[in-house]
């Protein structure tokens, strides 16, 4: 277990540095300068801004005191919020990214696994139709439109929630909404799928033959066996979360990192873009690693295929 | 054991009627394949699909050579005029009188074809990968999978974002922004069908015959993975078509002229309050779309696989 830690922490280490460096020269690769657009700067303060920002020094030179100041947690200076540094800004904006998201998750996967076992609890009848159809809706339908249509009916028509201000638990009751309808319908499919195996199972027939009741059945069988496996949709849900939030974020002026990171794309705020970039890379692997470990916790099994696996 | 002259239909056939009778394996295939089919025809909300999406693909098609307006035609003396309010503009108009019909045939074309190339490239790129890699094994498998770990660890929005600063923009720079970022599942689980099938006994016996490990790898491997190219296709698909009609809508996807339906998404939220249809018209066609894409996905992956049957 250990070594497979440490093995794992090693990949990640190696993952970020690569993620690092790609990006770094990457972004040296777009054709022009974050200064393109200053034309109204004289020769000299255009030297002098390039020297603030260590744009005056040759590529690899920056390079090495990118990846310095990465070690120290420096990610560098925005160009677009000025005498703001990445990190000062990431710091400020997290807060509200992680409590909808985590808001989303719960949401999600509270009604995820009811909506998910009444529908392998109730199989074929319109329980489970109901069910599925709203597990469907709910990863074919754009979670920005939902957004913009919550925004519309329940927020400006009605007007039950603030629209676009960020102040207390009201303000985020919409963009958790919307963000949570991805991560119900994926965990309502898969507790659904891995109930209906499970239900079918040897050991529920053994309990339903020692004469428990459906409900102790259901809560202390079925319930458990078919959540474990859900855990392998954690990775998948931290992604969704991340693209979900960029856009509800957006949508709903949310003063998080989704928005700050589209703001940034759109205007070419480079360090804050690989700023962030190495954040959700950083979020990601923390996660699935987390995971895995946990995983390998709860069910060795898993962790002994991987090793013969590798 | 039994003589090949008198094989009868339910007899053991030894190795010298396998090797004679090259076109074994794809008969095989082929019946496996009418299987599948026949397990599709009889889930109904996979076919209603099927045939709503054939339509969308003929009107599209048709709409290259003729549509009621031109979609770019300003008339703004019959500028947001509302559906059915002209005989001519039946879907209305937009703030600049331009026929909304058209601007969607317009638009689903563009979106359905950023969709299908991005998915051809996706294949392109992740089947030989996940071959290869699922395949050959050992080292090679090794090396593949940390590079797609490291790929995987950023999340697919912001990897496809990235992508599109440094692209110049552009239809074909979507594309490839797209199926860039979403390659990796498919070589994913490319791989896994052919770890699986490297088990199977006919790869056993071809490779006892001494059938070359490229032959083995096309003529044996490559088929049987064809349910799960296809499966995964039929989700590869709408998730382009989603992620086209996201970065459309920030703004850092198809840029005007060119009309898409993240585009007209984008152009009917701004009139949201005074114009509704304007939005829900390219919402309805997109939710569709969307819907129809995952119900034919589910649909062929129980199919090809009767294990997952719920």
């Amino acid at each position: 277990m250990k070594r497979y830690i440490c093995k794992r922490l090693f990949m990640m280490v190696l993952t970020l540095f690569i993620v690092a460096t790609l990006t770094f020269f990457l972004m040296k690769m777009i054709p022009g300068s974050p200064l393109g657009n200053t034309m109204k700067l004289t020769k000299t303060q255009q030297l002098a801004v390039e020297k603030q920002y260590g744009l005056n020094r040759p590529v690899w030179q920056q390079y090495l005191s990118y990846m310095g100041g990465l070690l120290h947690g420096n990610f560098g200076m925005s160009y677009q919020y000025t005498s703001t540094s990445v990190a000062e800004l990431i710091g400020r904006r997290v807060g509200p990214s992680i409590l909808i998201s985590l808001q989303a998750l719960v949401l999600g996967v509270v009604v995820g696994i009811i909506l998910g076992s009444l529908g392998a609890l109730k199989k074929g009848t319109w329980v489970d139709t109901t069910s599925s159809t709203l597990a469907v809706i709910g990863i074919s339908f754009p979670s920005f439109i939902l957004a913009i249509l919550l925004q519309y009916y329940l927020g400006f028509k009605l007007g039950l929630f603030p629209v676009a201000s960020w102040d207390g638990f009201p303000s985020t009751v919409l963009p958790t909404i919307a963000l949570s309808a991805v991560p119900m319908a994926q965990v309502s499919r898969f507790v659904r799928t891995e109930m209906v195996e499970v239900l079918n199972s040897d050991y529920i027939l053994l309990a339903k033959a020692k004469g428990l009741s459906t409900r102790e059945v259901v809560f202390h069988h079925a319930l458990k066996n078919s959540i474990i496996p859900a855990l392998t949709l954690i990775g998948p849900l931290a992604v969704t979360l991340i693209t979900g939030s960029m856009v509800v974020e957006n949508i709903f002026s949310v003063p998080g990192i989704g928005e700050l990171f589209i703001n940034s794309v759109l205007s070419n705020d480079y360090p804050v873009i690989m700023g962030l970039t190495m954040f959700y890379c950083l979020l990601l692997c923390s996660i699935i690693l987390l995971t895995d470990i946990v995983y390998g916790l709860v069910d060795p099994r898993i962790l002994s295929e991987e090793k013969g696996e590798h | 054991m039994k003589q090949p002259e008198t094989a009868q239909p339910f007899e053991f056939v030894n190795a010298d009627v396998l090797h004679n009778h090259s076109g074994e394996l794809a008969e095989h295939s082929l019946s496996f394949r009418t299987k599948a089919w026949r397990e599709l025809k009889k889930n109904t909300a996979a076919m209603v699909s099927l045939v709503f999406l054939t339509f969308v693909v003929v009107v599209s098609l048709i709409s290259l050579v003729w549509m009621p307006h031109d979609p770019n035609a300003q008339n703004v003396s019959l500028s947001n005029l509302h559906p059915f309010q002209n005989a001519s503009y039946l879907l209305g108009t937009d703030n600049l009188g331009r026929d909304m019909l058209s601007r969607l045939l317009y638009g689903t074309r563009i979106s359905l074809m950023i969709a299908v190339f991005a998915t051809v490239v996706d294949i392109v790129i992740g089947v030989p990968y996940g071959l290869v890699s699922g395949w050959c094994g050992g080292r090679v498998d090794n090396i593949m999978q940390r590079i797609i770990e490291i790929i995987s660890s950023i999340p697919e929005l912001v990897l496809i974002m990235l992508l599109l600063i440094i692209f110049k923009p552009g239809l074909t720079s979507i594309v490839f922004a797209i199926s860039l970022g979403s390659w990796v599942l498919m070589a994913r689980l490319v791989r896994a069908s052919a770890m699986q099938i490297k088990s199977a006994d006919f790869v056993l016996a071809a490779e006892a015959m001494g059938g070359s490990p490229v032959k083995i790898a096309l003529k044996h491997i490559l088929p049987n993975t064809m349910g799960v190219v296809i499966t995964r296709t039929m989700f590869t698909i709408p998730a382009a078509i989603f992620l086209e009609a996201l970065l459309s809508f920030i703004g850092i996807g198809v840029k005007a002229p060119n009309a898409s339906l993240g585009t007209l998404l984008n152009a009917g939220e701004k009139g949201f309050q005074f114009y509704q249809y304007q939005l829900w018209e390219p919402v309805i066609v997109l939710s569709l779309m969307m819907i129809a894409f995952n119900l034919l996905g589910d649909g062929l992956r129980d199919a090809f696989d009767p294990n997952t049957k719920g």
